[in-house]
């Protein structure tokens, strides 16, 4: 019987009914009484030096507030980097100057170069156009090879070159995977691009600075998947505000998808202004402004070599990365390709010897940054897409080959630094063939071939890691940061109580699988329950939401503060009840004695606790409201398999994806429903990454796909019915809750099929291609076929 | 955007009039034009909208048989209302999405000329007339290469006057991102021979195909094109969603595939 409350039910998210009448409060609908507006003056060149600026005829226009450059900055920290990579030699990366606005030269399309505020956003649009900037164009770098070439033009004149960093993993593994692969009875290797994307969550962002001339405090409203993080980054490095004097609020958010957790310029720019200008200054960015400001995704070179033996077991792995950092590094950009990626390169195999080499460069083009599933689906489209070539050179299964090198014991150390603590992968596999129906494909594939159709079917498995992350071993990997939770119970007189979690929502439904949480811990109804997020001043400090993280540890700081809540109200129930504390029982929200009938209400003590009238007030403090941090022994490990149909239209190489079928291991699951629409999303933006979208520069570093004329998303209409299924569930064993975490999931999982898929259908026309980089568009596909 | 001032005639005297002054632009359902203005590429200081103007509405039959429809007429409604001529109807059906063909008018596409847009194809093969506040103007000499019409500053199109072929259809293969054609061809079959207009494919804009417009004349079967090989390459349109020799392949190919849907 499925439940209708608690952990496992799916009631309907409760956020839903706001988000879908209308009544949703995002950043852009906070509107601060005699608020300015901003408006950014962006570079049209990737490169080039800013010879002179002349702002006189924009600050002459009627309205005009006050016009903004670089020199308005002198004495203002730049954007800081969260994560340091150490190289191959043990140096750190190279780390440049981000400033606010650009200093001396401009380094991408869309580089901020000025900014003008003033009375309303189409005066300062227009102002903008006033301005007189002398940039003398230089040549730009786009391609990373040609970036780290000798005598390529640098992008940042202070580095040595435009390498940021040479890392190496396992490093002293290198010589030990080359002779692997040097004595291996096969090795397959591909190369491939994991192609650059724009997150393009639904609303852009927004960025509202205020200031509070009574008590000298500043406030920032921003469409932020982590508002802690922006108020000590933006506090403590750029502006040099204490966080006492600082409130960062991230009201409703409309999406991020990874491209909302960073710190951007324009956030400080508002901070800043509205500071200087006493009033509040508010930016909107419009959709042509995010595709080129917003921090990409992806956009990795690699090629990898898989060696195997004669009984075709996987012995070592070796890869070479270039990632593209951008311009300059966004937040977590140097963690992306490295640990978030590296560590995941075993998959769901138990090859002894992996080496990485991540060589991460800068190009005159937007910063990439974390974007759903952030290095992990790199990591996990260059091993399916290896193991189901070598699966077709060697000629065998490409399931029988994956299960073959399965990992079966757990916990399992692997050779990249991860130890998974369990999992499942026949299980998950078993159930995706049960999904399927394999045995039928033959069947189905002659008659789409009566069609005059191609037909595929691509399979392919995946592990991820969530939860980020232990504090004391992500500090130890570079991390600028601690990646704990938090989370503060505060339980009224009355019973109700408001959850407030340092974790934040961007459209995960946060506020209705958390309430099911606590409900069911106590016994209470969800209604009884708030959740409150997104706002400095009323939550502890958190770290946000990414890295499907907020169920498995701010839900497990949740869990912490309900238990000391709960142990706190058995106390009190057990002074007014006169019995030992050990024999009182919390049960559907009533507190028994054991061996008796007395019983009291949970909103009996919860009254008792401020109405402290008969009360261990010797013992015990009054009220009740506990905090608890939470920081993680490990990451978790969701894993899975997936599979699709696709079909191609060989005459115009147009795909169609017929049927996608994901069984994941996700661990417990608090609300089936929205883990279910989790997935349907991350397939949607695979499916989208693998056969339409695509960011693309020309060789002068201009942004082709710079607006949805260019840049395909994926539609309803493209995407089949999607069946999923969660029942494979190896339950974590650090956490309290027993989660993993699922809202990457899709997007790791899903490319590799897709491109299997394809490449399964164009081998069944006679068409043996290696490989088809992503998006497989129409006229890639048909080239492919042409040989 | 920047300001403009909006003026809505009611007749197509005062439409011209309006536009004689060389500030004012037409503007028809706004579905180019506006998009062009919010990315201050374009600027007008009066925009004359024609959509008051209901001489220009509307679908009907001439003595001669021709669907004639208003300059203003929404796709929407050619797609609804165009029955007599259902390759066309269904051209119309398939522009943009609903909120598009619900503004969008055939007067702005055709005065617009866009490279890729679908209903010059449908006017050029069925060798419609198009009609102006001036004159009467042949599809042959209306398209005068990408975003160039044979229109003068301030003249409008006030109807278009289509001959209903035999047979016709239109066969759209979309550009992933804006759902324009990638390449989009219309075959219209006459007593007389085919024409074969195609769209999306070269940076010229809409052009017949005369080589496949002579075979099919010969034989209308999608055996006729296949024999004919590719366009050149080096004449198509080359971009992110595909290069010239995918063009040409798909010319043919959605050449053949109009001529089997034909109905
Ligand atoms: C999302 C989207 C998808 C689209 N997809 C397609 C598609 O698949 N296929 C396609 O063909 N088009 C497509 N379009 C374009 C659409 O069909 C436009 O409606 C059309 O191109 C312009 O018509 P309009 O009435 O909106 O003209 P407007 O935008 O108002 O005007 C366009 C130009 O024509 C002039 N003009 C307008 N009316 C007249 C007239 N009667 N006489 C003389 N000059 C006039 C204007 O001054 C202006 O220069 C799409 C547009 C959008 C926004």
């Amino acid at each position: 019987m499925p439940k209708d409350t608690g952990i496992g039910a799916s009631p309907k998210r409760r956020e839903d009914v706001r988000f879908l009448t209308g009544k949703g409060r995002y950043t852009d609908d906070i509107n601060v009484a005699g608020q300015a507006h901003v408006v950014f003056l962006r570079s049209d060149v990737a490169h080039g030096r800013i010879k002179s600026i002349d702002t006189s005829a924009a600050e002459a226009i009627d309205g005009v507030v006050r016009v903004f450059t670089a020199k308005d900055f002198e004495g203002v920290g730049g954007i800081p980097c969260g994560w340091q990579i150490t190289d191959r030699q043990g140096n750190p990366m190279q780390e440049p100057k981000h400033p606010i606005l650009a200093e001396g030269k401009v380094r991408h399309v869309g580089d901020p170069i000025a900014a003008v505020v003033a009375e309303s956003a189409s005066i300062a649009r227009l102002a903008c156009e006033a301005i007189e900037v002398d940039i003398e164009a230089l040549p730009a770098v786009v391609d990373m090879k040609a970036a780290l070439s000798d005598g390529a033009p640098k992008v940042h004149d202070d580095l040595t070159s435009n390498l940021c960093y040479d890392w190496g993993f396992v490093e002293e593994n290198r010589d030990a995977v080359a002779e692997a692969i040097n004595s291996a009875a096969h090795v397959t290797t591909l190369e491939l691009v994991n192609n650059r994307l724009v997150a393009n969550p639904m609303e852009p962002r927004v960025a509202v600075g205020d200031f509070a001339a009574h008590d000298q405090s500043s406030t920032l409203y921003t469409t932020s998947q982590n508002p802690h993080v922006i108020r000590l980054l933006m506090g403590a490095f750029v502006l040099g505000i204490p966080e006492h004097k600082l409130r960062v609020v991230a009201p409703d958010v409309g999406g991020g998808f990874g491209t909302k957790i960073f710190h951007y310029a324009e956030e400080a720019f508002c901070t800043f202004a509205a500071k200087q200008l006493e009033r509040a200054v508010k930016w909107t960015c419009t959709r042509s402004e995010a595709f080129m400001s917003d921090a990409h995704g992806r956009d990795h070179v690699t090629k990898i070599e898989l060696a195997l033996d004669a009984d075709n077991n996987f012995t070592a792995i070796r890869t070479e990365t270039y990632a593209n950092m951008g311009a300059y590094l966004s937040t977590f950009a140097p963690s992306v390709p490295t640990w978030l990626h590296g560590t995941l390169m075993a998959g769901n195999y138990k090859t002894p010897l992996v080496y990485v080499n991540v060589k991460a460069v800068f190009t005159n083009t937007v910063p990439v940054d974390a974007y759903r599933g952030a290095g992990r689906p790199e990591a996990t489209f260059q091993l399916e897409r290896v193991i189901d070539k070598a699966a077709r050179e060697l000629g065998v299964d490409p399931v029988d080959l994956r299960r073959q090198n399965f990992i079966r014991e757990f916990p399992y150390q692997t050779p990249v630094a991860v130890e998974y603590d369990t999992g499942d992968y026949d299980a998950t596999m078993d159930k995706l063939l049960s999904m399927i129906d394999r045995d039928g494909f033959a069947a189905r594939r002659k008659e789409s071939e009566s069609r005059g159709k191609l037909r595929g079917l691509g399979i392919n498995c995946y592990i991820e890691a969530c939860g980020i992350a232990p504090s004391n071993l992500v500090g130890q990997l570079g991390a600028r940061a601690g990646l704990y939770e938090s989370a503060t119970v505060r339980v009224n007189a009355t019973g109700g109580l408001v959850v407030m979690t340092g974790s934040h929502s961007h459209g995960q439904g946060h506020e209705t699988s958390f309430a099911q949480v606590v409900a069911d811990m106590i016994g209470i109804n969800e209604d009884q329950i708030e959740i409150v997020h997104g706002d400095t001043a009323n939550t502890p400090m958190g770290m946000g939401t990414y890295g499907s993280r907020s169920l498995a540890v701010g839900g497990s700081a949740m869990v912490r503060a309900t238990e000391k809540i709960i142990a706190k109200a058995k106390k009190i129930a057990a002074h007014i009840m006169e019995a030992a504390e050990g024999d009182i029982e919390l049960k559907e929200g009533r507190f028994t004695v054991a061996g008796t009938d007395k019983s009291l209400a949970w909103g009996d003590v919860t009254l008792a606790a401020y109405v402290p009238h008969n009360y261990p007030l010797t013992d015990l403090e009054p009220g009740l409201e506990e905090t608890a941090f939470y920081d993680p022994n490990n990451f978790t490990y969701p894993a899975g398999a997936y599979a699709c149909e696709v079909e191609v239209d060989p005459e115009t190489g147009q795909v169609q994806v017929l049927s996608f079928a994901a069984a994941d291991d996700f661990g417990n699951v608090v609300n089936p429903m929205i883990v279910e629409g989790q997935v349907h999303g991350g397939l949607a933006q695979g499916i989208g990454q693998a056969l339409l979208e695509n960011c693309a520069y020309d060789e002068n570093g201009q942004l082709l796909s710079a607006s949805y004329m260019d840049y395909a998303m994926p539609r309803a209409g493209d995407l089949p019915m999607f069946q999923v299924d969660h029942s494979c569930a190896t339950p974590c064993t650090h956490n309290p809750l027993g989660v993993k975490g699922c809202g990457e999931a899709g997007a790791i999982g899903s490319p590799p099929a897709i491109v299997n898929g394809v490449l399964d259908a164009l081998a069944s026309g006679g068409h043996n291609v290696g490989h088809i980089n992503m998006p497989l568009t129409p006229a890639r596909v048909w080239a492919a076929m042409q040989g | 955007m920047h300001s403009f001032e909006l003026v809505k005639p009611a007749t197509i005297q005062d439409a011209v009039a309006a536009l004689k002054s060389d500030e004012a632009q037409a503007l028809g359902g706004g579905q180019t034009l506006l998009p062009t203005m919010k990315a201050r590429l374009a600027q007008a200081e009066q925009l004359v909208a024609l959509s008051g103007v209901a001489e220009m509405h509307g679908i009907c039959v001439d003595d001669d048989g021709r669907i004639c429809i208003g300059g203003a007429t929404t796709h929407a409604t050619v797609a609804r209302e165009a029955s007599g001529y259902p390759a066309l109807a269904s051209l119309a059906g398939r522009i943009g999405d609903p909120a598009v063909r619900n503004r969008g008018t055939i007067g702005g596409s055709l005065a617009n000329n866009d490279p890729s847009a679908c209903y010059p194809a449908g006017v050029l093969a069925s060798n419609a007339t198009v009609v102006t506040n001036a004159r009467e103007i042949d599809a042959d000499d209306f398209f005068q290469g990408m975003f160039e019409t044979a229109l003068d500053e301030g003249e409008i199109i006030t109807e278009v006057k289509f001959p209903v072929p035999e047979k016709a259809a239109y066969e759209k293969f979309l550009q992933p991102a804006s759902r324009f054609p990638l390449v989009a061809v219309f075959v219209a079959k006459f007593s007389d021979g085919v024409r074969v207009a195609v769209t999306g494919a070269s940076g010229d804009g809409v052009f017949r195909w005369s080589e496949a417009e002579a075979a099919l004349s010969a034989n209308f079967s999608p055996d006729a094109v296949k024999g004919l090989g590719d366009l050149d390459a080096d004449d198509m349109i080359s971009d992110l969603h595909g290069d010239g020799a995918y063009r040409a392949h798909l010319v043919s190919v959605m050449t053949a595939r109009a001529v089997k849907a034909a109905v």
